[in-house]
């Protein structure tokens, strides 16, 4: 892992993933991107599905990326990275490495679109062979880089353009998928849950390291606030990342080896979720008198899943 | 290293057998697969080779055709020898990466056991995925029995890897009628074998680190259109070096093969254009019909992409009448071999009386006595000097006849 200090430094070293690219002014996931790429001192090879990552970093003749950078499709970023993986593992059995020297990692990008949706079977898949490399799910909870329509990341309760509020209807009737629980249940090495921002900074940086020296698959399922479609603030996104962690909707933990569960943030006194919920456009229908049954709804969700991430802590099984 | 594998000088092989002992002796870096009917075996044997030894790269059993080539595409990019194997519905859900493999110019190798399409659903051969594939950027080889799948995956190889090409490469057999069906082949040893694909020529790969690559780029409306020309390009030009590699396979093994196939044509009158194992079938069908004074040849595009236009027209210009077989549904019109050839002719000024005939869907049997029938009917057009017969016709389709003008 690089030795930063302090977030400052980040801003400051653009060499593996640089600045110029077209995300929007306060979008997360360059801040995801750039913790996780400066999180080792090894080579990368990076893949990405297509999404606004991928639209935003890599338009020809220019690129946002210092590595190795493959782009195919939505739904196979996972299947291609495994690919490269073998080459790299193939070519150095058979001695014909381009550089001997130098010790390459493999780190898939992937929007939640390319990741809980129309590309899980391809990680699904590249998990289960048990490829050594990275996946990081950039998740803003829907298909934002097409203007946003739901996926399964979509929590309760969202207004996106498929699943609109209406004169008859909240927005988004499913839960969110537990994408996480379900790369755990792949009995993946290690998987976490991070957010990007100036609180828990360390937390991600800490989680990227370990899961790219971890050998064998891993997953990071990293909550990307959106400002495009979340409707808040751009100079917002840190805040809101933070309130996500503060409120339970997103907590910070991490699991070993498929099982070994541990809780790496405790919010000091969680916040009702109206204090994340309130901030963002996409909920502002959700406080109407007829809909406060939704938000009932959703705290009590939110206090059930934290409370079985506390127990299974205990339990340590 | 992997162990060298003792091969007679003739072996008894089927298609897929040909095939998976032409991909371990090219020593594939990585091969990424998912099993089909009817090219399974391909992927079982190769599994067997590593297995056994005999194989020392990676043989990634991916979930999916779609991860398949999305692997290879990730493996090809990162900078070594690929290839991969399927039929009909994996060929057709592997589609989307198809372009993208073409597209990032990634010397990919496919054995392709041609099948029919669902629905309904149909394990037998015929041509509806090689034809789902035409625009896909690839070249797309035909063989005939096994010899021919193995000699043109080797051959396929050192295609794709040319740095004159670097284009993925498919090598075509008939389902069942070449993958399950076994005939002499003669094989190469593995040093000889190996030596004439040569070592893989690294352009551009991802895991030369120091030379960071970036592959998939985003390209609108200022960049696509050069993209896609500039392969295009590539494919076209390709006629040179598959024509090279021919000739030194030749040198090697006696074995001449030919952009544009053709039998008896020298002094034929009338011919048939005929891709897969059926042109053999029409090669006796031919000899039949000669005997009964019908002067007629055969004609095949080896290489389905690109489609050697001048050389078809060129051996057909003295041709009074053309029959173009298609063991493919066109669905809404003629087949791509009638529009392929009638286009040929038209480019080079000359023109002929064309019909089309569909056959073979499913595993459907084509014999000798079906192709003798075709060609007494293109004789018929040929001594009318106009078409007196229909423009498409079905062969051995049960049920009332069924044609279109």
């Amino acid at each position: 892992m690089k030795n930063i200090s302090n977030l400052k430094e980040f801003a400051c070293t653009p060499d593996r993933f640089q600045g110029g690219h077209r995300l929007c002014p306060g979008c997360a996931h360059g801040m995801i991107v750039r913790e996780v790429v400066n999180a080792t001192e090894d080579d990368l090879v990076i893949s990405t599905a297509t999404g606004c990552l991928e639209v935003c970093s890599a338009i020809y003749p220019y690129t946002s990326w210092d590595v190795s950078w493959l782009h195919i499709g939505f739904e196979n970023a996972a299947a291609g990275i495994s690919g490269a993986e073998a080459m790299y593992k193939a070519l150095s059995r058979k001695n014909r490495l381009y550089n001997e020297d130098r010790n390459v990692k493999f780190v898939a990008f992937g929007g939640d679109g390319g990741t809980y949706d129309i590309g899980f079977q391809s990680l699904s898949g590249a998990t289960e062979r048990g490829h050594d490399f990275l996946y990081v799910c950039l998740d803003n909870e829907g298909y934002m880089n097409t203007g946003g329509q739901r996926s399964s990341s979509t929590p309760i309760g969202a207004h996106t353009t498929t699943s609109p509020r209406g004169r008859v209807s909240y927005g988004e009737k499913n839960r969110k998928k537990d994408l996480t629980m379900i790369m755990a249940a792949h009995g993946c090495p290690y998987v976490a849950t991070a957010v990007p921002g100036s609180k828990h900074w360390k937390d991600l940086a800490a989680k990227a390291a370990k899961a790219i020296s971890t050998a064998g698959p891993t997953f990071i399922n990293a909550l990307s606030p959106c400002t495009t479609e979340w409707k808040f603030k751009p100079e917002d996104t840190v805040e809101i990342a933070d309130l996500a962690v503060e409120t339970c909707m997103f907590p910070l933990y991490e699991i070993e080896d498929g099982h070994k569960l541990t809780i790496t943030y405790r919010p000091k006194q969680k916040l009702p979720v109206e204090e994340y919920l309130s901030r963002q456009g996409r909920f502002s229908h959700l406080f109407k008198p007829e809909n406060s049954w939704v938000l009932e709804e959703i705290q009590k969700e939110v206090d059930r899943y934290w409370e079985y991430l506390l127990r299974r802590e205990e339990a340590g099984v | 290293m992997a162990e060298k594998y003792q091969l007679k000088s003739k072996e008894v092989w089927d298609g897929n057998t040909a095939a998976s002992h032409a991909l371990r002796q090219a020593q594939v870096d990585v091969v990424a697969a998912y099993p089909i009917t009817p090219s399974t075996p391909i992927v079982q044997n190769y599994a067997s080779f590593l297995a056994n030894g005999y194989v020392d790269g990676e043989f990634v059993m991916v979930e999916s055709e779609h991860s398949a080539m999305s692997a290879c595409v990730g493996a090809a990019a990162a900078g070594g020898r690929v290839a991969t194997a399927t039929s009909s519905q994996g060929y057709a859900l592997m589609v989307e990466v198809l372009y993208q493999a073409s597209g990032m110019r990634l010397p990919i190798v496919m054995t392709v056991v041609n099948r029919a399409l669902a629905s309904p659903l149909n394990i037998h051969g015929d041509h509806g995925d090689l034809y789902l594939g035409r625009d896909a950027g690839w070249i797309h080889l035909i063989a005939n029995n096994p010899q021919e799948a193995y000699d043109m995956t080797l051959c396929a190889f050192r295609i794709a890897e040319d740095e004159r090409v670097r284009l993925p490469v498919t090598t075509n057999q008939d389902g069942f009628l070449v993958s399950h069906t076994a005939q002499v082949v003669e094989p190469l040893d593995d040093d000889t074998a190996y030596k004439f694909i040569g070592d893989y020529k690294p352009l551009n790969p991802m895991l030369d680190i120091k030379n960071p690559q970036t592959y998939g780029a985003q390209t609108e409306e200022e960049w696509h259109f050069e993209f896609k020309a500039t392969q295009h390009k590539a494919l076209m030009e390709s006629p040179a070096v598959i024509d090279e590699v021919f000739a030194a396979f030749e040198k090697l093994t006696g074995r001449k093969y030919n952009r544009v196939e053709s039998y008896k044509l020298d002094d034929a009158e009338i011919a048939l254009v005929v891709m897969g194992s059926a042109y053999e079938t029409s090669m006796v069908a031919v000899d039949k019909a000669r005997e009964e004074g019908i002067k007629v040849g055969l004609i095949m595009p080896r290489s389905f992409r690109p489609f050697p236009y001048n050389e078809i027209a060129e051996k057909l210009k003295n041709i009074k009448a053309i029959a173009a077989l298609d063991r493919s549904c066109p669905m809404g019109a003629m087949g791509a071999l009638y529009n392929e050839v009638a286009g040929a002719l038209a480019a080079n000024g000359e023109s002929a009386i064309m019909t089309n005939y569909i056959y073979g869907l499913g595993g459907r049997d084509t014999t000798i006595e079906h192709i003798l029938e075709v060609i007494k009917e293109t004789n018929e057009n040929a001594k009318a000097g106009k078409r007196v017969t229909d423009l498409q016709g079905f062969i051995n389709l049960r049920g009332p006849k069924l044609s279109f003008n």
